[in-house]
Order: structure tokens, then C-alpha cells, then sequence
């Protein structure tokens, strides 16, 4: 009995160390989900390969407003709208940056297919909107072109 | 830095609420070299929610590509003076914050 206590009292030790350490992560106060494998993809076709959009059609119907040039790569403003009727998700891919997806965002309930944030550009690249309506995707393009990259040091 | 103050404002314009919302966030690449020449650690936000009256309306999944200190605008068809609008946002961490307000 008292060697199974042992083994209790060191295999909490253990959880513990692990939790100090970081390698367990408590589960977040919310329900959250993020695409690793998009987010880590290294190239915007890989991306939206994990995206599960990997043919997007071209569409007018999709709205880039962005600067033709942006001084600075750090603060890129971007607003994007989709006048796709039944939008329910719109994803922003930047071509040239280390990790193309920038974010995906999800429309439920009255929500607006639109948002507008400002984003970070490495160098000069094509920035990409693929709006999902219906199980189809469409998509914008756009050149963006930065005078000082934003993502190093 | 851990999580700073956030702060936000819901306007009702036209039929259409418009939020915009600001995170105090380092939003930190991984990339970038901090004053004693190491690489600063990977620190952003993952997920950011907007809810109206309880109800999830966006749910964002965004990348360290996302500026310091992002500010978001959301628009939310239709919605009333007054409807409660609740932001929140979780980062690589694990740390979290949230902020509401009322529609004006």
C-alpha cells in the first residue's frame, strides 16, 4: 500500500514538472479551435490545401481595400468584403510572407462577411481573399507592394 | 507583457452595427530579435470571438501576421441600441482577455 502511494505521490510530481515546463497546456477557458496544419503551411497553395479551398474560382463579388503601397510592412491596413450571397467564412492569405495565412474568420448569425484589421507583409506580395459560400470558394487577389518589410528586426 | 486593457466601441449606423475593437497585444513573430540578441518567442493571439447577447456571431482564427496591438472592425446586420457585444480573445499561451460594451 504504501508503494502505491509512492508511485502516486511521483507520478503527480511528474505531471507537475511537465505543467511548469509547459509541455501541458491547461485547456484554455474556452472551446477553441486553430488550424495548425494552415496556419503552419508554408506556402499559400499548402495552406488552403488545409483549408479545404484549394480551387478557388475568381470572383468580383470578393473586396480587397488596401493601399498600393504601404510604407510600412509592420501596419498594413485591410478591409475585405464579400458580397458573395450566403458568405459564411473569408480567409486572408499574404503569398510572400514566412506563414502565408494571415487569419480565416467565420460569419454566423446576422454577421457581416467583412472585416478590417491590420495585418504585417514581409515584402511586396500578393495578398489573397478566399470568401466560402456554399461549399464553394472564390477569391480575390491583390498586389501590395511595401517599401519597409515588417516582419524581421 | 502580459495582457493589456482592451477597448472597444459598437455603433449602430444604417441598420448595420459597426464594432471596432482594440487588443493590447505584443503580438510577437518569432522572428524578431530582442535587445539581447535572442530571438523574442512566438507570442500572438489565436482566436478572437465577437458575440451579440450572448450569441457567437465571428469566430476569428488569425496568425503572429496580425499587427501589434490589432484593432478589428466587425459589422453585424440589424441589432438594436443597447444589445450587449462581447469580444474575447485567447492567445499561444493560454492567456486570455475579454471586453463589452453596449451598442450606441
Amino acid at each position: 500500500m504504501n508503494d502505491q502511494r509512492r508511485g502516486l505521490l511521483r507520478a503527480a510530481g511528474a505531471l507537475a514538472a511537465l505543467l511548469a515546463a509547459g509541455l501541458l497546456k491547461p485547456i484554455a477557458a474556452f472551446a477553441a479551435s486553430w488550424n495548425k496544419d494552415a496556419f503552419g503551411a508554408k506556402s499559400a497553395a499548402d495552406a488552403l490545401k488545409s483549408l479545404g479551398a484549394s480551387q478557388p474560382v475568381a470572383s468580383k463579388d470578393v473586396v480587397i481595400e488596401a493601399p498600393q503601397i504601404a510604407e510600412n510592412g509592420a501596419v498594413v491596413p485591410i478591409e475585405i468584403t464579400s458580397t458573395v450571397p450566403g458568405t459564411t467564412s473569408i480567409a486572408v492569405l499574404i503569398d510572400k510572407n514566412p506563414f502565408p495565412l494571415v487569419g480565416k474568420f467565420d460569419f454566423m448569425e446576422g454577421a457581416l462577411p467583412f472585416v478590417k484589421v491590420n495585418v504585417k507583409m514581409g515584402e511586396s506580395s500578393d495578398v489573397r481573399v478566399v470568401a466560402t459560400a456554399g461549399g464553394k470558394h472564390y477569391v480575390a487577389t491583390r498586389e501590395i507592394k511595401v517599401t519597409i518589410g515588417g516582419c524581421g528586426g | 507583457m502580459a495582457a493589456g486593457p482592451m477597448k472597444m466601441r459598437a455603433t449602430l449606423l444604417g441598420g448595420v452595427t459597426d464594432v471596432r475593437v482594440l487588443m493590447s497585444h505584443p503580438m510577437e513573430t518569432g522572428q524578431r530579435k530582442g535587445p539581447d540578441g535572442q530571438l523574442v518567442p512566438l507570442h500572438f493571439i489565436q482566436n478572437v470571438t465577437v458575440k451579440v447577447n450572448g450569441k457567437t456571431v465571428v469566430e476569428g482564427q488569425i496568425s503572429q501576421a496580425i499587427s501589434r496591438n490589432p484593432v478589428f472592425s466587425f459589422r453585424i446586420k440589424g441589432g438594436a441600441k443597447g444589445d450587449k457585444i462581447e469580444v474575447s480573445w485567447l492567445d499561444n499561451k493560454g492567456e486570455t482577455n475579454k471586453t463589452e460594451t453596449a451598442v450606441a
